[in-house]
C-alpha cells in the first residue's frame, strides 16, 4: 500500500458533550449556558450546531431549491453536513482537548432518518465513523409543551421542518405535531442503550442548567480524566 | 412514456446490495440495467455514445445516466472539487447523496418504463476512490446498499501510462483528484497519477467476483472494444 493504514488509534483529550430533544425542549438554551460557563472558567470550548455547515449548505441550497428530497437523499445531504463538521472541527478539536458541545448529534439523524421510513442498521452505520459522546442529555418534554412553545409565535413552518413529506395530514401544524411525537418515540426508545441523561424539559432555566452542570462536572474529575478512550480515525 | 416500447415486457423484481430504500423495496421493472465503469480516458463516454446509438437503432428505448449528474448537487459537487477543503468522508457522502438523488428521480424511473439505461460509471467507482483513501469496505458497502444490482457491469481496464498518455493528448495537465494527490503519493505529478490509477485498478479486481464485474481490455481500438461490448449485450439481451 502507497499509503499508510489510515486506522490508526489515537488517544482523546478533549470531552463532548451532547443535548438531543425535539424543537422547543430547551436543549439549545442549556448548552449555550454551559458555553458561558466553560468559558467563564478558560476551558476550551466550541459549540457546534446540526446542520450548520458553511459549506455545505453552500453547495446544497441550490439543490434544496430545486429538487424535492427523498428520506434517502435528506438523510444524507443530513450525514454530508455532519461530516464536514465532524472531520474539520469535532474531531480535530477533541484531539486538542477541547471541550466540545454539541447542540444536537447522531441521534437526531437516527430519530429523524428512521422516522422518515429510513432503514434502522443503514442509518446507525452510516453514522458509525462518529465517536459516541461523554454525556448526552436528552431533554424530554411531553410533546404538547413542545409543539405550543414553537407554534405559539404561529411561525412559518418550512416543508421539511413540518414533516409534510411523510403525507401525516395536510394542514402543517398538524403534521408537525404527529411528527414531532414519533420523534420523542424514536429518542424514548434509545435512552437506555445510548446512555442518555435525562433532562426534565420543564424545569426552570436554573434548576436545569445546574443539573447540567453537576453533571458535566463529573467529566473532569481526576478519576475521569485518566480514563482516555481511544478511537479510530 | 412511450407505452409502445414497454409493451410485451415482463415485470420483474430489482435486487438490491443491501437494505433498500424501504418504499421501492418491491419495485418492479421492466428495463434492463447496464452499467460501464472505468477511469477517466478509458473511453467510457465514447463507448456509451456508441452503444446508444445502436440500441436506438434496433428500437429500444435507451437513457444515459452518470455519476454528479443530479439537480440536486450535480453542480455544487464541481464547487466542492475545486476548492480542495472537504475531508474524504464528506466527498464521500456527498457523491452518495447525488447519487441517491439520480438513483430514485432518473434511473429507476425509467427502468420501471422499460428503458435500457446506460449508467456511465456507478457506485464501485465511488467505493474504489473511497477503499484507497482508507474508508472502511464494510462502511462504503453498507452505505450503498440502497443501490440497485445492474444486469450487466462492465470495467474498461487500461494501462495507467496509457491513460496518461490519452490525458495529454487532450489537456496538458492531469486532475488534481484522478491522480490522487490529496494522497501524498509522490511529490512527481504524472508518477502519483500512475500509481494512484493502480490503486483504483487494484480495487477493481478484488470487487470483481463479489460484484460480478466483467473486466474489458479497454487497452485496445475503439471499434474492437466496441464490438466486444456489443456481442456481449447483444447476447444478453436475446437471452432475456
Amino acid at each position: 500500500m502507497a499509503i499508510e493504514k489510515m486506522d490508526i488509534r489515537k488517544e482523546m483529550e478533549g470531552k463532548l458533550i451532547v443535548v438531543e430533544g425535539i424543537d422547543g425542549s430547551g436543549k439549545s438554551t442549556q448548552i449555550r449556558l454551559l458555553e458561558k460557563w466553560f468559558r467563564s472558567r478558560e476551558i476550551p470550548v466550541f459549540l457546534t450546531e446540526w446542520n450548520s455547515s458553511d459549506t455545505v449548505k453552500q453547495i446544497t441550497s441550490k439543490g434544496k431549491k430545486k429538487g424535492t428530497l427523498t428520506p434517502i437523499t435528506f438523510s444524507l445531504l443530513h450525514a454530508t453536513d455532519f461530516a464536514d463538521r465532524y472531520e474539520r472541527n469535532i474531531l480535530p478539536l477533541l484531539h486538542a482537548g477541547y471541550v466540545v458541545l454539541a447542540d444536537r448529534y447522531i441521534y437526531t439523524a437516527y430519530a429523524r432518518d428512521i422516522t422518515r421510513g429510513c432503514n434502522p442498521e443503514w442509518v446507525k452505520k452510516v453514522y458509525e465513523f462518529a465517536v459516541k459522546p461523554d454525556i448526552t442529555f436528552y431533554f424530554s418534554v411531553h410533546v404538547d409543551i413542545a409543539v405550543e412553545r414553537i407554534l405559539s409565535g404561529r411561525p412559518k413552518l418550512k416543508y421539511y421542518e413540518a414533516g409534510m413529506d411523510l403525507n401525516l395530514s395536510n394542514d402543517p401544524y398538524e403534521s408537525y405535531r404527529i411528527f414531532q411525537s414519533r420523534i420523542i418515540d424514536q429518542y424514548n426508545s434509545m435512552v437506555s442503550s445510548e446512555n442518555f441523561v435525562v433532562v426534565d424539559g420543564t424545569m426552570e432555566i436554573e434548576e436545569s442548567q445546574k443539573f447540567l452542570r453537576s453533571h458535566a462536572m463529573k467529566l473532569f474529575e481526576p478519576s475521569s480524566i485518566n480514563s482516555r478512550r481511544s478511537i479510530s480515525v | 412514456m412511450n407505452l409502445q416500447l414497454t409493451e410485451g415486457k415482463k415485470l420483474r423484481k430489482v435486487h438490491f446490495y443491501g437494505h433498500a430504500i424501504p418504499y421501492l423495496e418491491d419495485v418492479e421493472i421492466k428495463g434492463k440495467f447496464i452499467v460501464i465503469e472505468g477511469p477517466d480516458n478509458s473511453g467510457r463516454t465514447t463507448q456509451i455514445e456508441l452503444l446508444s446509438s445502436k440500441l436506438e437503432a434496433d428500437g429500444h428505448g435507451v437513457m444515459n445516466a452518470g455519476l454528479r449528474r443530479s439537480e440536486l448537487m450535480g453542480e455544487g459537487i464541481a464547487e466542492a472539487k475545486k476548492s480542495y477543503i472537504l475531508g474524504k468522508r464528506t466527498m464521500s457522502l456527498f457523491y452518495a447523496a447525488d447519487f441517491a438523488d439520480q438513483l430514485e428521480n432518473k434511473i429507476i424511473p425509467a427502468l420501471r418504463a422499460g428503458y435500457i439505461v446506460l449508467s456511465d460509471r456507478y457506485i464501485y467507482t465511488l467505493m474504489a476512490r473511497d477503499a484507497v483513501r482508507g474508508i472502511s469496505k464494510s462502511w462504503s458497502h453498507n452505505l450503498y446498499g440502497f443501490a440497485l444490482k445492474p444486469d450487466l457491469l462492465f470495467y474498461l481496464d487500461v494501462e495507467p501510462k496509457e491513460l496518461a498518455h490519452r490525458v495529454f493528448k487532450k489537456n496538458s495537465s492531469l486532475d488534481y483528484y484522478e491522480s490522487g494527490v490529496d494522497l501524498g503519493l509522490s511529490e512527481n505529478m504524472l508518477e502519483s497519477y500512475i500509481i494512484y490509477q493502480r490503486l483504483i485498478s487494484k480495487e477493481f479486481k478484488r470487487m470483481e467476483r463479489k460484484y460480478s464485474i466483467i473486466p474489458i481490455d479497454g487497452n485496445r481500438d475503439i471499434m474492437e472494444i466496441n464490438i466486444d461490448l456489443q456481442k456481449r449485450i447483444d447476447g444478453f439481451l436475446t437471452s432475456n
